[in-house]
């Protein structure tokens, strides 16, 4: 078991050694990941119904409140 | 009442566009390039010829960066999902639940762990194990497709489902139904299909560069072969898909149909458009000709889109203010039912707040006759119904058209290579080098058809965009918009950068 994992490591190990593009392939990949999760998802797009309501209970509340709201006025 | 703001709707939507196509740069040629990859690899396996393996490292490097510079973007169109369109979010969640979890899981697995024996696995593993590896991230690549297609396919023919009135959300009741969802079916086989013709495209363009420059000769002219063949196949197998595709939105989107043939009457053996100019002038239920000129087949659209001549298609006016003859229902009859369902979903909604059951359950009752007319409640006029008629008119006819010239583009690269005068074809190179071009344009187009057609339509019928759209301030939208606009211009430009310093070292230099 030891014997595979330390083969499955080393195989990682060496390979991300001998990258060459690869290299500036995970640079890009990795300052992508970071402004998308630190940057975009915590400053910029925080989940609307999350953040503003606790329960599933308020949330289904909330929005079934948008669904009906509308047609109520607009019936003529 | 909900005072949405034009501008955000219309700024949500832009942005939500603007990633989509973005995005769609990246997926198309993962999905065909992965498949070429393994054909490459399959050949080395084959024949033993060194060849082979080099060109088969060449495109896995191109195949690689395109991977890595596309992975993630698509997650960035989840975020605004939870921020721009929360409603829409809670009201599919148990639908997408799946799918995606299931997406997620493939694409770990099959991509994730299988991609590094593909890349760090040359000379360390068997060459079988190796090419099996190729195999299993190009399967893995279009598996993972399959369902984000399942969700895309749902909303435009919401299935296997029904709304809970008390969790206000869409609860999936027939897994089968929404994976087997014929649009889904269809809208998988052309994506997927037209992503093989893209990649192979691309494979000629690139190809076509090295025959002008006589660098790589060898390399490019046996990589045309492949890419040809996988080409020429896929781009006749689109022809079919889109048939397909094209019949299920004749049943199931008459109205997108109607949009992107321009058909404003319907008629009993309608006849397609092959070439037309629309007159920009023309309403819904006025008396102007729909184009200024038009070049028409006759019966056509009539057979394709009901495999019946002579049955009748409805036009854009008869699906807005009905047509009794036809037995075609109106939007403005549907509006009618769907104020009626919005009306006794609000009184359900209050029954259950006073706790008045018998009060809430006759309401739900009434609400059940009129639920699939739901969404129309929510228009203000029948012809808010229709979709911008110019830009899916032009942009299916775009798609079609570039569509039909591949089969002859491959036909032709793969006779004059196979018959060994392709270096002597001066002609055909530039046409080849271009192709690439086409390949993303027609993709685009076509992703434009399917999403500007099914306007006004978060989920057919069900839910518009107005009210799928988070009551943010525009300003908000503005401001991510302009930022994903830079984030994402920078990808590309890093992209085609590195890609083009590769292409320039050549199969040596990987």
């Amino acid at each position: 078991m030891t014997k595979v994992a330390s083969r499955v490591f080393n195989f990682y190990r060496d390979g991300f050694r001998q990258m060459t593009v690869g290299r500036t392939l995970w640079k890009i990949i990795i300052i992508k990941l970071f402004v998308m999760f630190a940057v975009l998802k915590l400053f910029f797009f925080p989940n609307y119904l999350n953040t503003n309501f606790k329960t599933d209970e308020e949330r289904a509340g909330y929005v079934l409140e948008q669904l009906t709201r509308q047609p109520v006025q607009n019936i003529k | 009442m909900i005072d949405v703001d034009p501008s955000l709707v219309n700024w949500s939507r832009a942005q939500f566009a603007f990633t989509a196509m973005y995005h769609w740069i990246f997926v198309p040629l993962t999905l065909g390039l992965s498949f070429l990859c393994a054909f490459y690899e399959t050949i080395y396996l084959k024949t033993g010829n060194e060849e082979w393996r080099k060109i088969t490292r060449f495109w896995m490097t191109l195949f690689g960066i395109n991977f890595a510079i596309g992975v993630a973007t698509g997650i960035i169109l989840e975020f605004e999902f939870g921020t721009n369109w929360s409603n829409y979010s809670w009201m599919v969640g148990d639908i997408f639940g799946a799918p995606l979890a299931i997406e997620g899981i493939f694409a770990f697995f099959l991509e994730a762990s299988f991609f590094a024996v593909m890349f760090f696995g040359w000379n360390r593993v068997s060459k079988g194990f190796h090419c099996f590896s190729t195999w299993m991230v190009a399967i893995g690549s279009n598996l993972s497709a399959v369902w984000i297609l399942v969700a895309n396919g749902w909303m435009q023919n919401p299935v296997g489902m029904a709304f809970n009135p008390d969790t206000a959300r869409f609860e999936m009741e027939n897994f089968a139904e929404v994976v087997f969802n014929p649009v889904a079916v269809s809208k998988f086989t052309h994506t997927s299909s037209s992503g093989f013709v893209m990649a192979s495209a691309f494979v000629l363009t690139i190809s076509c560069w090295y025959l002008i420059k006589g660098r790589h000769v060898e390399m490019a002219k046996k990589s045309i072969v492949v890419a040809s063949v996988f080409g020429l196949v896929a781009s006749i197998f689109v022809g079919f898909t889109g048939d397909e595709s094209a019949y299920e939105v004749a049943q199931k989107q008459p109205m997108k149909l109607a949009a992107m043939e321009g058909l404003y009457k319907g008629e009993r053996g309608a006849g397609i458009v092959a070439m037309g100019i629309l007159n920009s002038a023309k309403e819904p239920g006025d008396v102007q000709d729909a184009f200024l000129v038009q070049v028409k087949v006759p019966e056509l659209l009539s057979l394709l889109a009901n495999r019946e001549p002579g049955s009748f298609v409805p036009g854009i006016d008869d699906l807005v203010y009905g047509n009794k003859e036809e037995n075609v229902m109106g939007v403005n009859t549907m509006m009618e039912k769907g104020k009626l369902a919005l009306t006794d979903l609000a009184a359900f909604k209050e029954a259950r707040k006073n706790k008045t059951d018998q009060v809430a359950e006759a309401a739900l009752e009434r609400f059940n006759v009129n639920k699939e007319f739901m969404g129309y409640g929510y228009l203000k006029t029948p012809e808010e119904a229709v979709p911008p008629v110019n830009i899916v008119f032009n942009s299916f006819r775009l798609m079609a058209i570039i569509g039909s010239l591949f089969p002859v583009i491959f036909g032709a690269f793969l006779f004059y290579t196979m018959k060994g005068t392709i270096t002597e074809k001066r002609w055909l190179l530039p046409v080849g080098l271009f192709t690439g071009l086409l390949g993303l344009l027609a993709q685009q187009a076509g992703w434009v058809t399917a999403e500007v057609g099914r306007q006004p339509w978060a989920i057919q019928g069900l839910m518009p965009v107005k009210i799928a759209t988070t009551n943010l301030s525009t300003t908000a939208v503005q401001i991510t918009f302009a930022m994903f606009a830079v984030v994402f211009t920078m990808l590309l430009i890093a992209e085609i950068s590195i890609m083009l310093k590769q292409i320039a070292a050549g199969p040596e230099g990987h």
